[in-house]
C-alpha cells in the first residue's frame, strides 16, 4: 500500500478531530503491525468495500479517548462507558467519511458499512481480511490513538 | 429564524443526536425529538406534526436516503424541510440525495456555524 492510500486517513483524521474535537493531533511514521492485540483501550472498526475490501480500526488510550469526548460533548467524561464507546463509532464512522471523499478524488471508490466498537485492556482487533495491517500513530497532548488500514490487495 | 418550531433529529450514533441537540439548543430551538433510523422516523414523523427533519444516512432498518424518500412521496409529510447531516461525502451520494428532495446536504465533520448556516438558508 503506497502513501497516497495512507494519507487521506491522516488529513480525515486530524480534520474530524480538529472540528468535532478542537484537538490537534500529530502524526507518526506508519508501520506494518503484525499483532492482532489493540494498543488502545477502545477501537472502532468499519468494513469498507470498493476499489479493495477491508477494515479500518481506530484504536484510542484511555485518556484520549476521553478528553476527546469530552470536548465532543463539553461535558468531562471520566470512563470509558457506552457514551464512549458510541463516539468512537461516530468518529471511525466520520474519519471513513472523510477518508473516502479524498480517496475518491484519486479515482478509488470505496462503500462503508456501520461501524462496531469493542473495549477492554488488551482486546484484539479482528480485521476481516488477511492483507498487512498498516498503522499509523497519532500523539495528542492527553495520550495517542492508532489507525490501523487493513486492505485485502494492493490498490493500483 | 423561527426556533419554536418542532424538529426530528435521526441518527442511530446517540453521540451525533446528542451533538446536533446542543447546537439546536444553542441556536434557540427547544422543541427537538430524537430517533435512531429511518424506520423509527417515519413513525415519530407519521404521528407527530414536525416542521424539520435532520437525519443522518447510513443507518440500520431504513437509512436516511431511504427516508427523505419516503417523505417526499407522502403527501402530508412531502413539505417538510429535510437536512441531511452525513459522513457520506462523496459525489454520488450528494447527487442522490439532491435528485431526492433534500433541501440542504452537511458533511461530518461540521462546525456549529455550519449547521447554523444551513438552517438559515432552509428556514430563512
Amino acid at each position: 500500500m503506497d502513501a497516497t492510500m495512507i494519507n487521506p486517513f491522516i488529513t480525515a483524521t486530524k480534520n474530524v478531530l480538529e472540528t468535532m474535537a478542537f484537538i490537534s493531533c500529530k502524526p507518526g511514521k506508519p508501520f506494518v503491525k503484525k499483532e492482532d492485540i489493540a494498543r488502545g483501550d477502545v477501537t472502532g472498526v468499519i468494513g469498507i468495500t470498493g476499489a479493495a475490501n477491508g477494515t479500518i480500526a481506530i484504536t484510542f488510550e484511555e485518556a484520549c479517548i476521553l478528553q476527546i469526548v469530552s470536548n465532543m460533548f463539553g461535558e468531562k467524561m471520566t470512563k470509558i462507558d457506552h457514551e464512549v464507546a458510541d463516539a468512537v463509532g461516530e468518529l471511525t464512522n466520520m474519519i471513513s467519511g472523510q477518508a473516502r471523499k479524498e480517496l475518491e478524488a484519486l479515482g478509488k471508490l470505496f462503500d462503508a458499512a456501520i461501524p462496531s466498537v469493542v473495549s477492554g485492556k488488551g482486546h484484539t482487533i479482528t480485521h476481516y481480511t488477511d492483507g498487512p495491517k498498516i498503522a499509523i500513530p497519532f500523539k495528542t497532548e492527553d495520550g495517542g490513538f492508532l489507525i490501523e488500514v487493513c486492505l485485502e490487495k494492493t490498490v493500483d | 429564524m423561527d426556533t419554536s418550531i418542532k424538529v426530528l433529529v435521526v441518527d442511530d450514533f446517540a453521540t451525533m443526536r446528542r451533538i446536533l441537540k446542543n447546537i439546536l439548543k444553542q441556536l434557540g430551538f427547544t422543541n427537538i425529538t430524537e430517533a435512531d433510523d429511518g424506520t423509527s422516523a417515519f413513525e415519530e414523523l407519521k404521528k407527530n406534526n414536525f416542521d424539520l427533519i435532520i437525519s443522518d444516512w447510513n443507518m440500520p432498518k431504513m437509512t436516511g436516503l431511504e427516508l427523505l424518500k419516503r417523505v417526499r412521496s407522502d403527501d402530508a409529510l412531502k413539505e417538510i424541510p429535510f437536512l441531511m447531516v452525513t459522513a457520506e461525502a462523496q459525489k454520488q451520494n450528494v447527487i442522490e440525495a439532491v435528485q431526492a428532495g433534500v433541501s440542504n446536504y452537511v458533511v461530518k465533520p461540521f462546525t456549529a456555524e455550519a449547521i447554523s448556516e444551513k438552517l438559515q438558508k432552509i428556514l430563512g
